[in-house]
């Protein structure tokens, strides 16, 4: 099975168009200025919707992850083994993706991590994360 | 609420095959039989019914029993949902709202193939898109290994503890399990046999992970006064406490290395007036190695972060200082996809004495610890013997 290309809603739409033009964007809330993900019809810390759609400049670190095998799961059969990762990005927001172009035995908890797109079959892009060594 | 309500009735059914052979229901059917057994009581007794598998669950069961509740309870929080629903039903009995209550759990994912797909098969029999099918499927994570795994690698950085820590929870799991004729793995192993049995999700190998079995189990409780007139000596709830922190996605869970039971394990302490030095046997939910560590240290048994060395040396095994898992755990006697009922049942057997093999002298305490989802939902239930009230 490839990588399972995700259905937006009226919610999630302009993240994912924004990965058209390769841009990673992130749902905002204005009176918190904190940034939310998943995406939310509200802001989980105020329960306010004066929300907005901000550029993340994609650089991070990871917080924690996970190199899954096939027998982990059916559903891996096609990317395993796969560093699946939590990735902390320097606007506050954690999101999950997976750290590609390295060596799966050298990803390190804490690690310097950028964003690198993956084409879906639509022209959309999947972010996945990479070292970053600038 | 503490000790106004007891356990009476306990059961559980396990194979060393793994399978049952039978449906669903007629396994309800024979736990409930036994547990109203056990507790000398009838059918017609019951008046409160706690089951969280299937839509309207309590309904469904109740209909095809004939039984009339007044009061019922579907509460559906994974693994833990046994705990809530003893934790439900001592505050219902407390209030007199009911009398005599009936929590049951049967499923059988070995005879049957399968717990339906994973989570995408649980998602979609409950209709509705989860934010995790848009957010994390795409990256491979959906299955609750890898979320388990993401909070081992977050512990090892952090605290420095290792894979060869993990394991040993699995050897000393294992060591009881040798004394449960129903387990399903009875064989001991080694520290060196779980770290070379193949890699699930790093860093949780095959042998961290918990077994997938057929299985059932149910409970009766009632009131402490009307306790005191049945067939077993009745055991008491001291304390309860649930929280959860997430759903079924593991990116949402703050900090990775504390789980609910920081909040639901001082909750029932304190409502049971103990400390952890008080507990005379722990059975906490294993679905993996790294389940039972972030228990240990988040109920208080050990700092955070020091669960690594704390689990070292046999102190959870036979003769160690702190029983763990008497029956051998999902780990090694089994689990059918919620195994917070096994360690209830289990709880209960220890603290009424007087098993052949695994009997822990003297037990009077004893702390039933589920969780549910990926490290998303817990519930801690104290028990207790006459003596503690």
């Amino acid at each position: 099975m490839p990588r399972l290309e995700p259905k937006a809603s009226a919610l999630t739409e302009p993240f994912w168009e924004a990965t058209r033009e390769r841009r990673l964007v992130l749902q905002w809330c204005r009176p918190c200025d904190a940034g939310i993900h998943y995406p939310r019809w509200a802001c989980p810390s105020c329960l306010g919707d004066d929300l907005e759609w901000r550029q993340s400049a994609g650089r991070g670190s990871l917080y924690s992850f996970s190199i899954a095998t096939a027998s982990a799961s059916p559903m891996l059969a096609d990317l395993a083994p796969v560093a699946i990762a939590l990735v902390e990005l320097d606007e506050g927001v954690r999101l999950v993706s997976n750290v590609v172009d390295v060596d799966l035995d050298a990803i390190e908890v804490g690690m310097a991590v950028r964003v690198r797109w993956e084409s879906m079959s639509d022209g959309r892009h999947f972010p996945l994360f990479a070292p970053d060594r600038d | 609420m503490r000790g106004a309500a007891a356990i009476v009735g306990a059961v559980d059914l396990a194979s060393p095959t793994g399978k049952l052979e039978r449906s669903v229901r007629q396994l309800e059917i024979e736990v409930i039989r036994g547990a109203l057994d056990d507790a000398g009581l009838a059918i017609g007794d019951v008046d409160a019914l706690f089951s969280c598998t299937g839509m309207m669950a309590s309904m469904e069961l109740a209909e095809y029993l004939r039984i009339q509740p007044r009061y019922t309870d579907t509460t559906m929080t994974g693994g833990s949902s046994f705990e809530v629903h003893v934790e439900h039903a001592a505050a219902a009995l407390a209030l007199g709202l009911c009398e005599v209550a009936v929590i049951v759990y049967a499923q059988t994912p070995r005879s049957s193939g399968g717990l339906g797909g994973g989570m995408g098969g649980a998602m979609a029999a409950m209709g509705g898109d989860m934010p995790m099918m848009e957010w994390d499927l795409p990256y491979g994570l959906g299955t609750p290994a890898s979320s388990y795994a993401l909070a081992a690698t977050r512990h090892f950085a952090q605290y420095g503890t290792s894979s060869e820590q993990l394991a040993e929870i699995a050897v000393s799991t294992r060591q009881w399990a040798a004394m449960n004729p129903n387990a399903r793995y009875r064989e001991p192993i080694t520290v060196e046999d779980v770290l070379s049995s193949p890699t699930i999700a790093a860093p949780l190998h095959k042998l961290d992970c918990c077994l997938v079995t057929d299985g059932a189990g149910a409970l009766v409780m009632t009131t402490a006064e009307r306790a005191r007139d049945l067939r077993r000596d009745p055991i008491y709830v001291l304390g309860a406490g649930t929280s959860h922190t997430h759903a079924m996605s593991i990116s949402q869970m703050r900090d990775l290395t504390v789980t609910a039971g920081a909040v639901s394990g001082p909750l029932a302490f304190a409502m049971a007036g103990i400390s952890a030095a008080d507990v005379d046997v722990l059975e906490t939910y294993d679905s993996f190695t790294i389940t039972v560590l972030l228990a240990l240290e988040d109920l208080g048994f050990c700092a955070k972060g020091e669960g690594g060395d704390f689990v070292t040396g046999g102190r959870l095994a036979p003769g160690g200082a702190l029983p763990t898992n008497t029956n051998g755990g999902g780990l090694s006697y089994t689990h059918p996809g919620m195994y917070g009922m096994f360690v209830l049942v289990e709880a209960v057997r220890q603290l009424r004495g007087g098993l052949a093999h695994r009997q822990v002298p003297d037990a009077k305490v004893a702390v039933a610890h589920g969780c549910g989802g990926v490290l998303s939902s817990t519930s801690t239930v104290v028990l207790g013997t006459e003596e503690t009230l």
